[in-house]
């Protein structure tokens, strides 16, 4: 391997200015840094270590019914926070269909917000990639693409972000808290990540230096406790990325859809907020009618970005089936199979 | 290596023979604990670390290597390339034996496909190893690469698989075809798949002077041997291969390969242990891998459904440079009584690593096309698949007429079909449901693996202690040889497993041949029969020419070995124990040799085979298209059963390869650099724990006089066979849609709602 510098600063000022020079990233569980340094895809000169800095690693309600998750919770350790589940039970239903236990003991929440594709053009330092290295050119776009965008993708660059746990989390307006080089901001989850355009190979509005320090959930985000669902699609029963997913919140008063948020996963390169449909949804009654004007409002803009015009008859599908299952309630305990088409059958006993 | 300490705990229920008993692997707790030492786990002193760098282009030839710059790198000991490296006494292209395979081992600068071995970093760490291979940073003159089925013209191979005739025919298949009432033409791809076992290709070579000392995991320790000593020019009893335990192997690792080599040569140019270990992606290129297929197959019923002609071609890919074919129409060899038969390969030569044996080679791939057109007559013929497949029974093999060795199908077919619950059916598909409205199929396939054995040898002795050994060169490869084939050795000295010194993995020890064909069990069991059988006699000798002893004079009646005592045959109550006998006569051991080898005889009579039926229940959500197999029931009929354990175990492994053959398993190659897009395990999908369905395993008792002496037929490939099929067609009748491309994807099932 390259050799490089490790730092363990004691401080989050000290983490800022360490990470903040030419060269620094920052390490949290490392699932997903350690495996791109191995295979030549970063190539940094110095990690700087934040899983020791102090204070990172708490849940906390707030006095005004927010929730703050500190970057360095694990995705199990959040998951299976009794409370959690029971506030923002598609949240837990994401994280939990993430990965593999071994991974979701390891990972962490910034770590997830900022994991890097998966584009196998992008892993392969052999490929054209312009989100590797700008302007060398998309291997993908003329190549294996079947699992790449369909919504807000560019000519440069199709390839999407791969979190599940980001989904449900931008669906509910979170709000992310950095610190940088001046001092603390916080931005919209929503806000984060960028769509490719003509850069590609700047994935978010992070600037050198920036920590990711917590996630909050607004005080809003707990009235759709009661319909909340994520589902999610994939190859195999469990540890494999989403082709799609979706997370669906209703807020359901009177037999009226008061309040709707709706996010899809795995279409672009951010966790797609579908606004336009959360509008047609709300005053009116959950009916399937509803639904399934909902899941083309969702798609009205997304095209195929190669072998994949499937993944949008797929979309609809899903938020269709998403937003049913949200109206039908969510269910006393996370199901056995999370986020799975399959969580209604029996006989899973893990996932 | 130290002695290994085997044990068959926890204790087991033994009422007379070892064979037949469940025991556990009596590897288990070493390797619970850690102590099961794989070829990575040794550390001779002063050992360094190789890394290999690999092409990143499918066709062309390596321009420059910043050798300088990787030497720089501190820790580098020595960069091997075409230019600086040991020379071999042999040209590693000439292919001296149908089993030798041509490996790139830095002769030259022509890459041939993509991750081919193009140098070799060595250094006093891992981590310098690795960064001095990426220092190398190659240039290349790219060539267009080969990539796909349709890749060129295509030629017909003179062979498939192991020295099989690429066509065949019984039979008049056109005048077949005509006359059918109805036919179906169906054509089904399947990907290229690579082993993937969990230990990967990984060597430790030491020189001491002209001794080499090999630590590798090795299917076929004589053969590996073998090709070490001609490619380096040295005598056999100068090699020594050590290969206790592998991590899986599935044909990757049964013959020698380029990387393992290289290991050898970079130890060699350096002088001093070296080991070199395979990164999981290096492993898509190298070892072999099972070849794509496309299969067309072509089948006529008449009105009551009997088929009339089954026609069967296969096309499949080869290396540019070597001969392997995938040997897939040779699955309809064996199965469906139909009068005419046709099989038939052709091929186009690609930009890849040699593709080669990969578990259940041409079975596999043949059976999910075979069974899948088999479904499709079925429903064509408006016949349950159980029953069609029933009144199309094979009672002598279609493709040769000869009887079965034994076949207990019939048995499989009905013992499967009642656990499964099968006659509770639907004809049609998209009938049945469960209570959450998923949509619920089920299908069949019938397995079928040819019974093969090898030759081997073993040494057998009794010590004047009361105790046995038994010495052959086998090998575990988590199969469990060091349990199965010990209790065929307690067996034939007539001693309990734990008075037996079961001894195997080496290559100092007799060779047992490959593990591969799944005879192994058999082949190494046969010599391991023999040699006991041998070694009783002797010890028999010795007591009844003595007229001291109680069996004096038995020599005519005979006696029988048990518990560690021979008994007279017509009076048990004469009898001598071992160590009486041998402490009488002075010796401190007799010891005897035995083979086991194929009998020509019975092969020219019978056809030989074992055989199963698979079901299959899946779930599939009608709207998003994720599949889910629920449940699988196999029966499987493989003569006599060892240890049933194991063999379930085995046949658990079979069908869930099956299943992952059906759904998941896929190398994804880029059609224009011919690079592999998913070499890993995280998007090289195969089943996790929540995709495997509860299994059932049942096997039918079967009593083979033919096959060997103790009428083993092998269980290691069958399970594969069968299980895919059987899941495919679950999913079609689960929703109506026949997908004929495997694995089968989300996509194919959101055609219709
Ligand atoms: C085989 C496999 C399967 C997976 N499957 C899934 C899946 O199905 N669904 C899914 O959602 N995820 C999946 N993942 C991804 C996994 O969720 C991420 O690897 C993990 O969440 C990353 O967290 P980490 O703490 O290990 O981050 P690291 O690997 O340490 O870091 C990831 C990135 O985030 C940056 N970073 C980390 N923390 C901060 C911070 N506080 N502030 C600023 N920058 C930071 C790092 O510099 C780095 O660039 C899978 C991963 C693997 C390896
Ligand atoms: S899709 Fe994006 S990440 Fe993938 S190769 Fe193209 S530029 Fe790179």
């Amino acid at each position: 391997m390259k050799q490089f510098a490790y730092v363990r600063p004691a401080t989050v000022t000290e983490a800022v200015a360490a990470a903040a020079q030419p060269g620094a990233v920052y390490l949290a569980a490392g699932t997903n840094l350690l495996d791109l340094m191995k295979g030549n895809i970063s190539r940094p000169d110095r990690l700087v270590d934040v899983t020791h800095l102090d204070g990172l690693d708490r849940i906390e309600r707030l006095a005004d019914g927010s929730l703050r998750v500190g970057a360095l919770v694990s995705n199990a350790d959040l998951a299976y926070d009794a409370e959690f589940a029971k506030a923002y039970p598609a949240v837990a239903e994401a994280l939990l269909s993430g990965a593999s236990a071994q991974l979701r003991n390891a990972a962490t929440v910034g770590g997830n917000l900022l994991q890097r594709t998966r584009c196998a053009y992008f892993y392969d330092t052999a490929s054209r990639c312009n989100k590797r290295e700008s302007g060398s050119g998309c291997d993908a776009r003329d190549g294996e693409n079947r699992t790449h965008a369909v919504l807000g993708w560019s000519d440069r660059c199709i390839a999407t972000h791969p979190s599940d746990f980001c989904v449900p989390l931008v669906a509910l307006d979170a709000i992310v808290e950095i610190e940088g080089k001046n001092g603390r901001r916080e931005i919209a989850l929503d806000e984060l990540h960028r769509l490719p355009g003509n850069a590609p190979e700047r994935e978010s509005a992070l600037e050198p230096g920036d920590l990711i320090v917590a996630v909050r959930l607004p005080p809003a985000a707990r009235g759709f406790a009661a319909h909340a669902r994520y589902l999610k699609v994939r190859e195999r029963t469990s540890y494999a990325f989403a082709i799609v997913s979706a997370a669906a919140a209703l807020r359901i008063e009177n037999g009226k859809i008061a309040d709707a948020r709706l996010a899809l996963g795995g279409v672009a390169a951010k966790p797609w907020r579908a606004r336009a449909a959360e509008d047609v949804l709300k005053g009116v009654a959950p009916t399937a009618d509803a639904f399934q004007e909902a899941a083309w409002r969702a798609l009205t803009d997304a095209k195929p970005s190669g072998d994949n015009a499937y993944k949008i008859e797929l979309a609809r599908r899903i938020v269709m089936r998403a937003l049913t299952l949200a109206a039908a309630g969510t269910p006393a305990r996370i199901p056995a199979l999370p986020a799975s088409p399959f969580a209604s059958t029996s006989g899973a006993i893990h996932a | 290596m130290p002695e290994l300490n085997l044990t068959s705990a926890p204790a087991h229920l033994r009422h007379g023979s070892s064979i037949g008993q469940p025991l556990t692997r009596r590897d288990g707790v070493l390797k619970v604990k850690g102590e099961a030492t794989y070829a990575a786990d040794n550390h001779p002193p002063g050992m360094l670390f190789a890394v290999i760098a690999v092409a990143s282009i499918a066709h062309g030839r390596v321009t420059s290597l910043d050798v300088a710059a990787a030497k720089r790198h501190p820790g580098v000991v020595d960069v091997m390339t075409p230019d600086h490296k040991p020379q071999l006494a042999i040209d590693p292209e000439i292919k001296t034996n149908p089993f030798v395979f041509r490996m790139e081992v830095l002769q030259g600068n022509e890459v041939r496909y993509a991750n081919q071995p193009i140098a070799v970093v060595i250094a006093e760490t891992l981590e310098a190893a690795t960064e001095g291979a990426v220092l190398l940073a190659p240039r290349y003159e790219t060539l267009p690469a080969l990539v796909g089925l349709d890749a060129g013209k295509s030629y017909v191979p003179p062979v498939v698989g192991v020295g099989n005739p690429s066509e065949n025919h019984h039979g008049d298949v056109a005048a077949g075809l005509a006359s059918a009432d109805k036919q179906i033409d169906a054509t089904y791809e399947t990907p290229a798949q690579y082993h993937n076992a969990m230990e990967p290709h990984a060597i430790v070579a030491h020189w001491n002077d002209d001794h080499l000392q090999i630590d590798m995991p090795t299917q076929g320790l004589m053969l590996s041997l073998a090709r070490v000593a001609e490619l380096f020019g040295i005598a056999h009893d100068k090699i020594h291969i050590r290969s206790p335990f592998l991590g899986g192997g599935f044909g990757s690792k049964g013959l020698m390969a380029g990387p393992p080599v290289l290991g050898i040569m970079a130890a060699k140019l350096v002088g001093r242990p070296v080991k070199l270990v395979l990164r999981r992606e290096q492993m898509y290129g190298p070892v072999g891998h099972r070849a794509p297929t496309r299969q067309r197959l072509r089948i006529g019923a008449d009105a009551e459904g009997r088929l009339t002609a089954l026609d069967h071609h296969a096309r499949t890919v080869s290396s540019t440079f070597d001969d392997f074919y995938e040997p897939a129409a040779d699955a309809s060899h064996t199965l469906y009584a139909a009068p005419a038969i046709r099989t038939s390969h052709d091929a186009v030569r690609v930009n890849t690593g040699t593709p080669l044996f990969m578990r259940a080679p041409g079975e596999a791939t043949g059976s999910i096309a075979l069974e899948s057109a088999i479904d499709e007559m079925a429903w064509a013929c408006g016949m349950d698949p159980l029953a069609f497949r029933l009144k199309n029974y094979a009672e002598v093999e279609p493709i040769t007429g000869k009887p079965f060795s034994s076949k207990a199908l019939r048995a499989c077919y009905d013992q499967g079909a009642a656990r499964f619950g099968w006659a509770k059916r639907s004809l049609r598909p998209r009938q049945m449901r469960d209570d959450a409205g998923l949509l619920v199929g089920w299908g069949m396939g019938t397995a079928t693996f040819p019974a093969l054995m090898f030759q081997a040898e073993a040494r057998a002795a009794i010590r004047r202690d009361g105790t046995g050994a038994m010495e052959i060169g086998a090998h575990d490869m988590g199969q469990g040889a060091w349990t199965a084939l010990a209790q065929i050795a307690a067996d034939a000295v007539g001693l309990d497993i734990d008075s037996v010194n079961f001894k195997a993995g080496t290559s100092d020890l007799p060779d047992a041949g490959i593990a591969g064909g799944s005879a192994h069990t058999a082949t190494a069991g046969a010599a391991i029969h023999s040699a006991g059988a041998a070694v009783i006699a002797k010890l028999a000798d010795l007591a009844t020419n003595d007229e001291r002893s109680p069996l004096f004079g038995a020599g005519n009646t005979g006696v029988i070995a048990r518990d560690g005592r021979l008994i007279r045959r017509d009076d048990d109550s004469r009898s001598e124990s071992y160590s009486e006998i041998l402490a009488r006569a002075g010796v401190a051991e007799v010891e005897a040799r035995g083979t086991g080898a194929p009998n020509p005889a019975a092969m020219e009579e019978y056809a030989m085979h074992a055989h199963g039926a698979v079901f299959a229940e899946v779930k599939v959500d009608p709207e998003l298209g994720q599949i889910r197999v629920t449940r699988m029931v196999g029966a499987f009929a493989a003569g006599r059963i060892v240890n049933p354990h194991l063999v379930k175990s085995q046949l658990f492994g079979g069908m869930i390869w099956g299943m992952s053959f059906a759904l998941h398993e896929e190398a994804i190659t880029d059609r224009r650099s011919g690079r592999i897009m998913n070499a890993n395990l995280g998007e090289y999908h195969i089943p996790v724990n929540a995709d495997v369905p509860p299994l059932d395993v049942i096997t039918v008792e079967e009593h083979d006089p033919h096959v060997n002496a103790l009428g083993i037929k092998g269980v290691g490939e069958i399970g594969i066979t069968g299980s895919a099929g059987a899941v495919a067609n679950a999913v079609w009748h689960a929703t109506g849609v026949r997908v004929r491309r495997f694995p089968i994807r989300i996509e194919e099932l959101l055609t219709q709602r």
